[in-house]
């Protein structure tokens, strides 16, 4: 019996256990829109396109699962840009399906044609112009396999709307055969040998971890790992949930706005071992290049290797099954002062970064909060001064989740992604951290949150600056430089809240901070906390203009 | 230290693939210095020849972000001495009077062909390496050339 293309889209959906997309309608998706409302897949109705991308993402990374939005032809399909642009650089894994007009007029400018396949494809993994119904069940099994395995990321599949009315005899491919995408998973057990000897004879060995232990879901694996070789952590900034922060051996996060001491760290080691880490500009900005030694890359993504960084003993693979192999060895080394050294380092750090003030220490708050939230928690920090606040101070324990937009560094990030990790594990406390400037780009999207029940805990530092690029400012030209930072007018927080019917507090005093924390999380409701926060607090000391941490 | 080198990239031969695999090369910064497709003896697969310019590290990264192109099968590094190359050339040269039976004579010493004729010119044809087609084009410079066109090359591994 055939059926119609845009029922076949939706039964493939289901066949991929999708249970709620996240979109916006348009003329170009009405058939898939019709045959969604015959469907028992959840359709969340963004306010704007970007949104639905990002809770995409958020749903996405907190179930480990492929999310999936849709948006119609041109603007709809534009205003995904941003979102999946995102979900590229941080390897998360993504479906997008956007309406295309008729497929006898493409090219021809019609109203809301825009060529989004053209316009996403740096940024895609891999993008489908679907001219044929016949081949949609094909092509959306590859694109959900794609998103998922080897390096996640996202793939848009633009579809005409004739295409969808087409009726088709529909049959779901039970595998996947693509001739040039055959991802590596196993390490080569020569390097691996020879990584284990390089480990064995260092004398300051340091690893370092980025997102592809979260996403190879590895943390076992690396906790297993380093107790048994007692080498130390630090983390790049997609690395920070990788690693228990408590442990003795973490050390740190490194990069630009990482640690002073763990930059340190990273350049006096004889041994750098990278694992799921892309080691980018931002993480390498502090070491000096000639200072390293040796390298041991390890990465699901062949490319990455010797990218920014040359490496000794390059491994390509799955980081669970890498770590499973140099589990088998034993590992005999002499670094205790090396491990003593870092550890003291990172004491006088942390006692630092979260003393009291009478103001409120963002960083304290944080690290309070984040205690707080369960050992199944879920973080989502937004870009700026506020995201390096969370990603030094976040407490990492248990399954705990810290997303934030890494790569790309997407302003606004926060607010949508944080709604989509709600709905996707509704028992768990989700925290969006934003700044004022990063919460009032996609703050209509709060009507999700409200009309769903998603009870994301939003908090907003405001100090009425764009902190971060305020700082750059600084930095680069002097205190009296600032120019185009300064957010001449914010919106009254607490009536914003009421105008959505969310409930909401402000403030400003670090007494206040442990009542306002039981208020928040004392029910599943969204919640807007308002903290005021001094500009002057720099992200790092380092760029604060004080010279030491 | 830079180089010529060729990359040969098997492709399948989906609407799209040829402007990934170029679109590819602008975002990442590399410059190509000729680049030419068609289908193989398997209507399914296409196979593009990339000339380009650059050093060891370049060409490994353009290698290594081509592999990442799902529709991207194989990619083959070719070097003068592993691959035989060609290129096409067509030249169309000013040729009045005497000066006729000396092209002539130029063009039958590099084995090339006479495509078309008329009173004024004569369109040469010519295939081969880069060198000898750069050859045959700085003897009939002299003569004025009206127009021109080269593929630059193609290339199959040896063996």
């Amino acid at each position: 019996m055939k059926i119609k293309a845009a029922e076949a889209i939706v039964k493939c959906l289901e066949a991929e256990k999708v249970k709620v997309v996240f979109g916006y309608p348009g003329g170009a998706v009405l058939p898939l829109y019709e045959a969604l409302r015959n469907s028992d897949i959840r359709h969340i109705l963004v306010r704007q396109e970007q949104s639905a991308a990002h809770m995409a993402s958020g749903y996405g990374r907190a179930l480990d699962e492929v999310g999936v939005c849709i948006a119609t032809s041109g603007p709809g399909a534009t205003n995904l840009i941003t979102g999946i642009a995102t979900a590229y650089m941080d390897s998360i894994p993504l479906v997008a399906i956007t309406g295309q007009v008729l497929s006898d007029c493409i090219g021809k400018d019609m109203f809301q044609e825009a060529d989004i396949i053209g316009a996403t494809q740096s940024f895609t993994k891999n993008s489908y112009l679907v001219k044929d119904a016949k081949e949609l069940p094909r092509i959306i099994k590859e694109a959900f396999f794609i998103a998922s395995s080897g390096r996640k990321g996202p793939v848009l599949i633009d579809i005409p709307k004739d295409v969808q009315d087409e009726l088709i005899e529909f049959k779901y491919p039970e595998k996947v055969d693509i001739r040039g995408y055959k991802p590596t998973l196993s390490g080569n057990p020569r390097q691996i040998k020879r990584a284990v000897e390089l480990i064995n004879k260092s004398k300051r060995p340091i690893v370092c971890i980025g997102g592809g232990i979260r996403y190879g879901n590895a943390t076992e694996e690396l906790k297993k790992f380093i107790e048994k070789s007692k080498l130390p952590v630090v983390c790049s900034l997609m690395g920070v949930d990788g690693f228990p922060n408590k442990s003795p051996y973490f050390a740190g996060l490194i990069g630009s706005h990482g640690y002073n001491y763990a930059n340190r760290a990273m350049n006096d080691s004889d041994l750098i071992i990278v694992i799921g880490a892309r080691f980018a500009d931002r993480s390498t900005s502090m070491m000096n290049k000639n200072n390293v030694q040796n390298i041991i890359h390890i990465d699901i993504d062949p490319a990455e290797i010797g990218k920014n960084m040359p490496a000794k003993v390059p491994i390509v693979g799955d980081a669970k099954e890498i770590l499973n192999d140099l589990l088998e060895y034993d590992y005999d080394l002499d670094h205790n002062e090396w491990l003593y050294e870092l550890q003291e380092n990172r004491n006088n750090y942390l006692s630092k970064s979260l003393a009291s003030s009478s103001l409120l220490n963002p960083k304290l708050f944080i690290s309070k909060i984040s205690e707080q939230m369960g050992d199944d928690g879920i973080w989502v920090a937004d870009v700026g001064l506020n995201q390096i606040w969370a990603a030094h101070s976040f407490m990492v324990s248990g399954s705990k989740l810290f997303l934030t937009s890494g790569g790309l560094g997407t302003m606004g990030y926060s607010l949508p992604s944080s709604i989509g990790a709600k709905i996707a594990c509704p028992n768990k406390t989700v925290i969006s951290s934003m700044g004022d400037g990063g919460v009032q780009m996609l703050m209509s999207d709060l009507a999700v949150a409200r009309e769903h029940n998603v009870g994301v805990k939003f908090i907003i530092f405001n100090n009425g600056k764009l902190g971060m690029v305020r700082e750059l400012q600084k930095n680069a030209y002097g205190e009296k430089s600032y120019f185009g930072t300064d957010v001449g007018f914010n919106p009254n927080f607490m009536k914003i809240a009421e105008a959505y019917n969310i409930k909401g507090m402000k403030i400003s005093k670090e007494d206040e901070m442990d009542n306002a924390i039981n208020e928040m999380l004392k029910d599943d409701e969204p919640f807007i906390l308002e903290c005021i926060v001094d500009p002057e607090i720099p992200s790092v000391p380092r760029l604060g203009g004080k010279k030491n941490e | 230290m830079n180089k010529k080198f060729i990359l040969s990239i098997l492709v399948e031969n989906y609407s799209g693939t040829l402007s990934k695999v170029a679109g590819l090369f602008t975002r990442r910064g590399y410059n190509i210095d000729s680049l030419n497709v068609a289908e193989t003896q398997d209507p399914k697969l296409s196979r593009i020849t990339v000339a380009v310019t650059g050093d060891g590290y370049i060409i490994e990264q353009i290698t290594k972000q081509l592999h990442k192109l799902i529709n991207v099968i194989k990619i083959t590094t070719l070097t003068e001495e592993t691959s035989v190359q060609r290129e096409l050339m067509m030249i169309k040269v000013n040729a009045v009077g005497s000066k006729r039976t000396e092209i002539i004579q130029i063009v039958g010493i590099f084995k090339s062909t006479i495509a078309d004729v008329n009173t004024k010119n004569l369109t040469v044809v010519i295939t081969g390496t880069e060198e000898k087609n750069n050859a045959i084009l700085e003897l009939l410079k002299p003569y004025g050339i009206v127009e021109m066109t080269r593929t630059g090359p193609t290339a199959l591994e040896r063996g």
